[in-house]
């Protein structure tokens, strides 16, 4: 039996979701890069998902440089945590606050 | 032995493969030939960086980011004589990503020329630094030439990425460390959404490339789906935060005020340039349905925002953020206006601005001195007396930023005002010429506070080096020229913005297309 596309598209607008409202209400640094983590998966799931609807191979290509990027991003992303943690001594976003936002 | 034969066995056939394989013809090189030229540049950077002595590198590291940026900014010129696409219809050479090439390549350049004096005065490795100044142009620049929906998505994260270590460059100072922060989780927050509104054309119209997506949105016998809609909101939102446009710009003032100066000189005009370029590219190329009215309300949120908020901000590099965003709502207006106005307005208003910002920027940095302790508008009391020269340049960039006439700025909001007039947009004419009026306000007020107020005695105001004052001075000759005779600029601009939005309205068949849809 073929699950129809609009099951896999409700489950990664559903990610997507979850990861946008987890950037806006945790407090961790960590937390937060995970949310962001779900969100770009939550769209690699779509891409994949209209590749198969579409038959175009593409989006599946397209899978593969996403997660490339993802890679790079955290790589970065974690040095700059790290630099903050060692002037800050906290990862609590609520205590990063030097700066007025 | 039994390696050898099997070598021996499948060798015919991986030859077979290796001619089936079509390189691509040199014209293709030639077409990326300026990121070619700072890649490499980058990377020799990078690897003489641990030959020199940390004390003494700066100067000569520099000089060979500086020459890296030059030629690639002379290439340019050879990649104009290849217009067209190259690589299967992944980027492609016309006057629009020759402007853009230009403009970038010349912002990284003076960039680099006013990063010598800084990195000295505030003790920063110069290796990364300038390897990651290239890098980044690199993104910036694919960004401006590239028509395929997945290689602008690379370009952007490689420019953002670049941008984000930058931020936080000196990080052993927790400012700058906490902006670099927030412009990650932000920048990475946004590039999420405009990837998933890739993802949503790409189900709309089972393309990524920007010319197919036209092709199946407008072909007139079938409606527009609704998901085509929602992907350029969210397309929208991610390229919002890249220029800093009202509602996305909460991050904007915060990491400006953390990041070292030049930087902020940088990434207010580099990738600001680039990602207008992906933005008029997706909306006029690809003809994504529905953005008017986003774009209405987001510069009329981006001018007042800026505007209103620069009113009452003390620290000079918060200002010029707000300020940056009430420049990012007047393009906008520009956008919202019809293309084949608009796109040239918007175009010569990018080179404007990134003159006069880059030049205003690398005055804060020279004023700025060790650990950026003088950042203050209180700081710029009376500098009209104890360095003239430097006060008269930083009154000329602000005098531009205000719009006022010999200027490039003025020029810029001019052109921006008649195509927005000529397109019947009075609404948001009025509230640009409003917003205009109270810009005035806080620019003037650094000019009163440098003439009018005595000098607080303990700042110092060094001299300046060759370097910056040749920085400075292009970027003034560069204002002056744009205000004064701005006719082949404009010209330029509005042969590629007619061409781009000419292209669009009757698209052309592409040779490439087949393979996306086996």
């Amino acid at each position: 039996m073929m699950v129809p596309l609009s099951y896999y598209l409700m489950l990664s607008g559903f990610l997507f979701a979850c990861g946008v409202i987890g950037f806006l209400i945790k407090r961790n640094i960590i937390t937060i890069f995970m949310s962001i983590e779900l969100m770009l998966n939550g769209v690699n799931l779509s891409f994949v998902a209209f590749a198969a609807q579409w038959h175009a191979l593409s989006g599946q290509v397209f899978v593969f440089f996403v997660m490339v990027v993802a890679a790079a991003e955290a790589a970065v992303g974690l040095a700059i945590i790290i630099a903050v943690y060692r002037t800050r001594e906290t990862l609590n976003v609520d205590r990063v606050n030097l700066l007025k936002l | 032995m039994t390696l050898v034969s099997t070598i021996a066995h499948y060798l015919p056939a991986l030859l077979a493969q290796a001619q089936a394989f079509q390189s691509p013809p040199l014209a293709d090189y030639i077409r990326v030939l300026p990121e070619l030229i700072l890649t490499i540049f980058g990377m020799v950077i990078m690897l003489v960086d641990p030959l020199l002595d940390p004390e003494s590198s700066h100067q000569s590291l520099g000089t060979i980011a500086l020459v890296g940026a030059l030629a690639a900014l002379a290439s340019t010129y050879w990649m104009a004589q290849y217009p067209g696409t190259a690589f299967t219809n992944m980027i492609r050479v016309e006057p629009f990503s020759v402007f853009f090439h230009v403009l970038i390549i010349a912002i990284a350049a003076v960039s680099i020329l006013s990063s010598f004096e800084y990195l000295k005065v505030q003790r920063i490795r110069a290796g990364e630094y300038y390897g990651l100044i290239l890098f980044g142009t690199v993104g910036m620049c694919l960004m401006s030439s590239a028509i395929e929906l997945v290689l602008i998505f690379i370009a952007l994260e490689i420019s953002s990425i670049s941008t984000y270590i930058l931020a936080g460059f000196r990080r052993h100072n927790a400012t700058s460390s906490e902006s670099s922060l927030k412009y990650f989780l932000l920048g990475s927050f946004a590039t999420a959404f405009f990837l998933y509104g890739v993802a949503l054309i790409f189900g709309a119209t089972g393309s990524t490339n920007l010319d197919a997506i036209n092709q199946a949105l407008n072909s007139g016998n079938a409606s527009v789906p609704m998901l085509a809609y929602v992907a350029t909101a969210l397309m929208f939102v991610g390229l919002g935060f890249k220029v800093a446009s009202a509602p996305f710009h909460v991050w904007t003032p915060d990491v400006y005020e953390g990041a070292p100066a030049p930087v902020v000189g940088l990434m207010s005009t580099g990738p600001k340039a680039a990602a207008f370029a992906v933005l008029l590219r997706v909306l006029f190329e690809a003809r994504a349905p529905g953005y008017f009215w986003l774009l209405w309300v987001s510069a009329a949120l981006s001018m007042t925002i800026g505007n209103v908020c620069a009113l009452v901000q003390d620290n000079v590099k918060r200002l010029l953020a707000y300020s940056s965003i009430a420049h990012a709502g007047y393009l906008l207006v520009a956008f919202a206006a019809q293309p084949e106005l608009g796109t040239s307005a918007a175009m010569f208003y990018t080179a404007a601005y990134a003159a006069m910002n880059v030049g205003a920027f690398a005055i804060v940095s020279h004023l700025a001195a060790a650990d950026e302790r003088y950042v203050t508008i209180e700081d710029y009391a009376g500098l009209g007396r104890k360095s003239p020269m430097l006060a008269a340049t930083f009154t000329f960039f602000l005098m531009s930023l205000i719009g006022i006439p010999i200027t490039g700025g003025f020029f810029a909001k001019f052109y921006v005002l008649s195509a927005a007039l000529k397109s019947n947009l009075v609404g948001l004419s009025i509230i640009l010429v409003l917003n205009s009026a109270v810009g005035a306000y806080y620019y003037l007020r650094i000019i009163v506070l440098m003439y009018m107020r005595d000098a607080r005695g303990e700042v110092p105001v060094t001299r300046l080096s060759l370097t910056a004052a040749l920085a400075i001075s292009v970027c003034v000759v560069l204002t002056l020229f744009l205000g004064v005779v701005p006719g082949r600029v404009l010209d330029y601009a509005a042969l590629s913005g007619a061409q781009l939005v000419r292209d669009t309205a009757s698209p052309p068949v592409l040779e490439g297309s087949e393979s996306m849809q086996p």
